[in-house]
């Protein structure tokens, strides 16, 4: 006896869209039988690092805290997935746009600046992360090199840049020799929002950023463009769609928008320059968009459900004294389940009798 | 020892591990298989051949394991890039993901130990010669074990019958099936090898470069370690010649930090990443955009008809 994958003929679309959920119930069984495993209750886990923090307004607080980044830099990346191209290193243009952003708040440090300070940083954190974004695509389209490795070496790059600022000609100093840049003045500062405690305006532009996306991907040519490019590469170069410009494009509007998400990370939690700015966010937010099958709002729900997951980790490393490392190993496994679920719902299996 | 043969000695040290992990990776990659999990891989050996060595006391049973934990991970990855046919590239960065995350929490209690250092073997005759004879026949079972592993794949891919049909299945899925070869048994067979490969050279790392085991210790060497298949070509040859390359560049740069020429160390560190971006366009526009020199059926999930 052995199993076959069969194509189906017409993959249905309530399959589809369930099989995210799916792979995410398969996921839970899984990581609960390693916790097991490991001579801990599932159960006591489950409470830890889901129940708890949906229950206590504090958690759920700290989870749009880490969903904001996760879900616009996720925004991103879905334009360049979409388009069948594999942009894996939005954790360097995340740093590179808070290195873009911060320099303005630096600069303007001490000084009475006025409200054009904060503006100012997240556009220049949008060009930071969006000129960083167009390296591996113009590597890409003029040469021919794998987008994949070229931006993934980027981020050991950008992380070393982001060091030597901060050990550097960007440390306080006053800061008692710490690696860490001064504290940001409040006009470099994003407000919180009245009555949410810590949470910062970064939400309601991360809720923009999925408001834009869907009209862009729905309603317009470009985004029309880009579903024919990913889908159909030969009908768009014979529609006269140019793949250059397209992969440019959506490098550089991935890369803007991990730029944003870093420099709202930087002046909306952080508040200064630390030699580490993020736990990951930029691969977290593979998974993300993975996860919520490249829709503006399917990115939306799993941003919250991984943001929630990482609070959970946070939890359990206090509470369960498991290593924070679990919730790293745990996205890993979500992301495998939702591209086996994905696969699965374009082929159903067949059990084949052994042929006599 | 003089000094330039020291430093001979630890270039070979640190290019061991990106050859033999490069060269598991090659086959896979020439049977059509992209697999981006090398990095995983590779961290789950290292922890894997720590904690057994550690507990056991041996180095022999620190390698077995080491390659035993690469070898699952890439099973685990066959299954669903073959059994499923999922997407390769998003598999692979879930496979490396899962391994750091994996090798975090395997390796927790174990930060902070040390282990013994591994025994020498030197080559009688071989090990007198000047200059290489302490830099390459004065070294661990490790370094022989790779450039063993270099002629043998070589000769597997090029000399054997084996060899090429696991190539002609890799250059084209559809065709190699329709002459009768076990196309997704053949490509299991081949990332396996590749992951017992990754094992190894994460094995290598803890258990003779560091000695210790540490989170994220393989810094990014089994994306290195892809990136040498695509500058080999394909070629186990060349990615001997890459990987000692890379291997050297690795080392020089920390010489340089530590003569102080200054320059900031973060930007020497950088070199070998930088390094690795440059070498990849320089071949890249070389052989034109086609890129010529990969199987023809590299990344594409095969779902045989019937």
């Amino acid at each position: 006896m052995r199993i076959e994958l069969v194509p189906r003929t017409e993959p249905k679309a309530w399959a589809r869209a369930l099989a995210p959920v799916a792979a995410l119930l398969v996921s839970f069984a899984i990581a609960g039988l390693v916790i097991w495993g490991m001579g801990r209750s599932p159960v006591a886990a489950f409470q830890v690092y889901i129940a708890d923090p949906l229950m206590d307004p504090w958690s759920l607080r700290e989870i749009a805290m880490k969903a904001t980044p996760l879900i616009i830099i996720a925004i991103g990346l879905s334009y360049c997935f979409r388009a069948n191209l594999w942009n894996i290193g939005a954790e360097g243009q995340f740093i590179v746009g808070a290195i873009f952003g911060s320099w303005l708040a630096l600069a303007t440090h001490g000084t009475d600046a006025g409200m054009w300070v904060l503006p100012a940083m997240l556009i220049l954190a949008m060009i930071g992360g969006a000129l960083y974004g167009a390296i591996p695509a113009f590597l890409r389209v003029r040469f021919g090199v794998n987008e994949i490795l070229t931006s993934l070496f980027l981020v050991y790059v950008a992380q070393l840049l982001l060091d030597y600022l901060v050990r550097g000609r960007w440390r306080d100093p006053m800061g008692f020799n710490f690696p860490q840049s001064v504290v940001f003045d409040t006009a470099a500062t994003l407000p919180a929002i009245a009555g949410m405690g810590r949470v910062h305006i970064g939400v309601i532009i991360a809720l923009v950023a999925v408001v834009v996306t869907m009209i862009v991907l729905g309603r317009t040519l470009f985004g029309y463009r880009l579903r024919v490019s990913g889908d159909a590469p030969r009908a768009a170069r014979f529609a006269g769609f140019s793949q250059a410009r397209t992969i440019i494009t959506v490098f550089c509007i991935s890369g803007g928008l991990a730029g944003l998400a870093g420099i709202i990370e930087v002046s909306g939690v952080l508040r200064q320059l630390q030699p580490s700015i993020s736990p990951g966010y930029g691969f977290t937010a593979i998974i993300v968009a993975f996860l919520g099958r490249l829709n503006p709002i399917g990115i939306l729900v799993a941003g919250f459900i991984m943001a929630l997951i990482l609070i959970g980790g946070e939890n359990a490393q206090i509470m369960l004294r498991l290593p924070f490392d679990l919730a790293l190993a745990f996205q890993g496994l979500v992301l495998l389940c939702v591209l086996s679920a994905d696969a699965l719902v374009s082929n159903r299996l067949r059990i084949v009798r052994a042929r006599a | 020892m003089t000094t330039f043969e020291a430093i001979l000695f630890t270039i070979v040290m640190a290019s061991t591990p990106l050859l033999i992990a490069a060269i598991g990776e090659l086959v896979a990659e020439r049977a059509g298989v992209l697999n981006l999990g090398v990095e995983g891989m590779m961290a789950m050996g290292a922890v894997s051949a720590f904690v057994a060595a550690y507990l056991f006391n041996s180095t022999m049973l620190g390698i077995a394991f080491g390659m035993l934990a690469g070898g699952l991970m890439a099973a685990l990855f066959g299954i669903v890039v073959l059994g499923f046919a999922a997407n390769q590239v998003g598999a692979g960065l879930a496979l490396t993901i899962l391994g750091l995350g994996l090798s975090g929490v395997i390796g927790a209690p174990f930060v902070g130990e040390r282990l013994p250092p591994t025994p020498r073997l030197e080559i009688p005759l071989l090990s007198d010669l000047p200059i290489l004879g302490s830099a390459v026949f004065s070294q661990d079972i490790f370094v022989y074990l790779s450039l063993l592993l270099v002629a043998g794949v070589a000769w597997f891919l090029m000399g054997t019958r084996a060899g090429l049909r696991l190539r002609s299945i890799g250059e084209n899925h559809a065709s190699a099936h329709s002459l009768g070869l076990p196309v997704l048994k053949v490509r299991f067979m081949a990332v396996v090898f590749g992951g017992i490969c990754a094992g190894l050279a994460g094995a290598y790392l803890s258990l003779v470069y560091t000695r210790f085991w540490a989170p994220n210790m393989t810094a990014g060497r089994g994306w290195i370690a892809v990136a040498l298949v695509v500058f080999a070509a394909w070629r186990p040859g060349w990615a001997l010649v890459g990987a000692y390359i890379f291997g050297a560049a690795t080392v020089l740069q920390l010489h340089a930090q530590a003569a102080q020429f200054g320059l900031p160390s973060q930007f020497l560190s950088a070199v070998p990443y930088l390094a690795t971006i440059i070498a990849l366009v320089i071949l890249s526009a070389r052989r034109g955009s086609s890129g010529v020199g990969a199987p023809g059926s590299l990344g594409k999930p095969y779902v045989p008809d019937r």
